[in-house]
């Protein structure tokens, strides 16, 4: 048992949170909304390899193992990243995953000439809904009738504001937006790539929320620690204290959990699908009751904009909910370990 | 990263199987909830016999040497039984308290039948005005030339009626700050004075009340110094707040899922299809694997040698309240047949889910309650300012 990154793992969580800490500061991450897309950051990530990282060197890229992907998706979380880090990376792993049909669209996101997401809930009457970086991607990678098929996105999509202030679109599919695009898979083996491509997304959300749980926390106790009533320090109030307790005590969880999912891709890989779920699960909890003390804690100041807290309040909501709830996700932990209903 | 006990652990989980299959059924475990009593002297010397009592303790003292990993996993495999280890455990507690800070004529004295299993060893804390506040002890010890003389009352000495000694902590000096004046004795049980009053307990384990009058106890049974009884009390609670409850989710988990594939609802259908059915059961799986990962935690760090803040803390808190939480969704799920009492025979699963809602109610209360808990986890964790 070895609960400790390696030297290179740390390394690369280093180097990416250099680079939060300097592309991705509060200031710019307000300065991004309400789209949600910091071009300068995105850039700046990609630079650092966030997408090459993701697929193996036969495509192109360094290979890292899903861990690593969770430690940088972690740091992502902890700055509230406007920057479609992974979307794109499971977009990328996806493609990576159909071979030649996707090759060529796989070559061109790691050039940076397009950039492509997936949408992760199957389109109801030809429209692809809320679809994570819809809203800036060239291209979407969609479920569409047995079809799992790469599309480029067109400017009849619509961009609805939303409370995480994340570059969603809602994406027509009409057959002639359809005919412009490229049939990755179809039939048993579509839905296949699309369920490893939700496992991914799980996961590394999973990781992500962690990061805002943890952030959370910090702001919670900092503020907590200075603001004084009744002449004392609020955190020296158990009512505070206790609450702050709980949260950090569901964060060290959710962290662990995360972990464990990631190590477990590579490693035990006959129980990754289930833990990215439970972690999933949990980490999205984790980070609701964080952002949601938190912010409580700070009183007025905390319902007020200028105060930072409530960007990680919104985040915590919407990278939680945009693809399935929480709840949705405990009844998949219970799928994948018992299997589903009417299996048996 | 690496997640995995080990294959170390993984042979000694087996190893521990092997011999609660020989040693641990169902007449037991039943024997244990119907007296109250979590010791059994004929599992204690299967347990000596098979090198079991205290593994952790180095080969040439009797253990079998292994690291807090390989502890964990035989204390994992215990839990999952329900064996009847509280006074091996308070025993082996105590002992190791005396090997780290005893005299060698207690460590000669105590040590070899503590492993032996020939005593019991209780543990006289919490007294009816201190609990959580244990530090606020008031059980009197007044030197007298080479001996003690206590009175006073301890609360919850679980196992008193049948233990040969009591490790108390008394006040010796009631005129500094309350953590400045404790001592800690070994005081033999049978002896004028003691007196042992049955206290009986919701999870329908037996406790006590232990009463002493002018008990009579030589210097030579003073565990630690003279008014340095917290610094003695402080070797035997990081002992005990290393605690978690993962197993007790695991024995829930158990007892839920063979409900839910044996029964149906009015429909016939099995209630294992029920979507809330499997929402509860995917709710403790997800606490189930937490818990185990939050306790895993802190034996890593120890097996590693890193100094240990609240990440036992963290795991004692996060799984007792989890127990206790999920118990009582089990307990809502199941519906009126949960009602149904443990061993009784009309019960489902044994009525496993029954006792453990019970069960769980203890576990935010002793070794430190969830407050004393957030308490530590606040201050010395985030270093928030002491709480009121």
């Amino acid at each position: 048992m070895d609960l400790r990154p390696s030297d290179e793992q740390q390394l690369l969580v280093d180097s990416f949170a250099a680079l939060y800490a300097k592309e991705s500061p509060p200031e710019r991450v307000r300065a991004a909304e309400p789209l949600g897309f910091d071009p300068r950051l995105w850039d700046e990530l990609v630079g650092l390899g966030a997408l090459a990282m993701a697929v193996g060197e036969e495509h192109g890229g360094w290979g890292a193992t899903a861990l690593d992907l969770a430690l940088v998706a972690q740091q992502h979380g902890r700055a509230l990243g406007a920057a479609p880090l992974i979307e794109t990376q499971v977009a990328a792993r996806l493609l990576g995953r159909t071979g030649a049909a996707g090759a060529e669209a796989l070559a061109a996101a790691l050039e940076g000439d397009r950039l492509v997401t997936v949408a992760l809930r199957p389109p109801r009457a030809d429209l692809a809904e809320l679809v994570p970086a819809g809203a800036v991607a060239t291209d979407v990678i969609v479920l569409h009738r047995d079809r799992l098929v790469v599309v480029p996105t067109s400017d009849d999509r619509t961009v609805p504001e939303n409370v995480g202030s994340m570059p969603l679109a809602d994406v027509p599919l009409p057959g002639p937006a359809l005919a412009g695009g490229v049939v990755l898979a179809e039939g048993p083996a579509a839905a296949a790539l699309l369920d490893g491509a939700l496992d991914d997304w799980l996961l590394l959300t999973a990781a992500a929320l962690t990061g805002i749980a943890d952030r959370a926390v910090e702001i919670g106790v900092d503020y907590a620690a200075e603001r004084q009533a009744f002449g004392q320090k609020i955190g020296g109030f158990q009512a505070v204290g206790h609450r702050l307790a709980d949260c950090a005590t569901r964060a060290a969880g959710a962290d662990l959990l995360a972990r464990e999912a990631a190590w477990a891709v590579g490693e035990e890989p006959h129980r990754s699908a289930e833990l990215a779920a439970m972690a999933f699960a949990f980490a999205a909890a984790a980070a609701r009751d964080a952002t949601d003390w938190s912010l409580h804690f700070h009183g007025g100041y905390g319902f007020m904009l200028e105060y930072d807290i409530q960007l990680y309040y919104r985040r915590a909501r919407a990278w939680a909910n945009v693809v399935m709830s929480p709840t949705a996700a405990v009844r998949l932990v219970a799928d994948r370990h018992y299997g589903p209903v009417g299996a048996r | 990263m690496d997640f995995r006990l080990g294959a170390a652990s993984e042979s000694i989980r087996g190893e521990m199987r092997t011999f609660l299959e020989e040693h641990m059924d169902r007449r037991l475990e039943e024997q244990v909830y119907r007296t109250g009593v979590s010791h059994d002297a004929e599992f204690t010397r299967a347990l000596v016999e098979g090198g079991w009592m205290a593994p952790g303790w180095p080969v040439e003292l009797g253990g079998q040497g292994l690291d807090p990993i390989e502890m964990l996993t035989v204390s994992e495999e215990l839990g999952l039984a329900d064996a009847p280890t509280y006074g091996i455990g308070t025993t082996i507690m105590v002992a190791t308290v005396i090997r780290a800070v005893g005299t060698e004529e207690q460590k000669a004295a105590i040590i070899p039948r503590a492993l032996a299993g020939d005593i019991v060893i209780v543990l006289g804390f919490s007294e009816p005005e201190a609990g959580s506040d244990v530090a606020a002890a008031t059980t009197r010890a007044v030197r007298d030339g080479d001996e003690w003389v206590i009175d006073g009352q301890k609360m919850f000495t679980t196992n008193a009626q049948i233990g040969d000694y009591v490790f108390l902590l008394t006040r010796t000096n009631p005129d500094v700050p309350k953590h400045k004046g404790l001592t800690m004795f070994l005081v033999p049980m049978d002896q004028p004075g003691v007196e042992v009053q049955a206290v009986y307990t919701l999870s329908g384990e037996r406790t006590n009340i232990s009463y002493y009058n002018d008990v009579r106890v030589s210097d030579a049974w003073r565990i630690g110094g003279v008014d340095e009884g917290w610094t003695t009390m402080t070797v035997a609670l990081t002992a005990e707040h290393g605690a978690g409850f993962a197993s007790s989710i695991a024995r829930l988990l158990a007892a839920t899922e063979s409900w839910a594939r044996e029964s149906t609802d009015e429909a016939g259908t099995p209630r294992i299809e029920d979507p809330d059915v499997r929402e509860a059961l995917g709710r403790t799986l997800i606490d189930l694997e937490v818990s185990r990962l939050l306790q895993r935690r802190v034996a890593w760090m120890a097996e590693s040698g890193q100094p240990l803040n609240t990440e036992g803390p963290m795991s004692k808190l996060f799984s007792s309240e989890a127990i206790k939480e999920r118990a009582q969704e089990m307990v809502e799920l199941v519906g009126p047949d949960a009602l149904r009492s443990y061993f009784d025979p009309t019960a489902p699963s044994h009525g496993v889910i029954e006792h453990l809602l019970r069960y769980s109610v203890g576990t935010t209360i002793y070794a430190g309650t969830s407050e004393i808990h957030r308490n530590m986890i606040a201050q010395r964790g985030l270093g928030l300012p002491r709480t009121r």
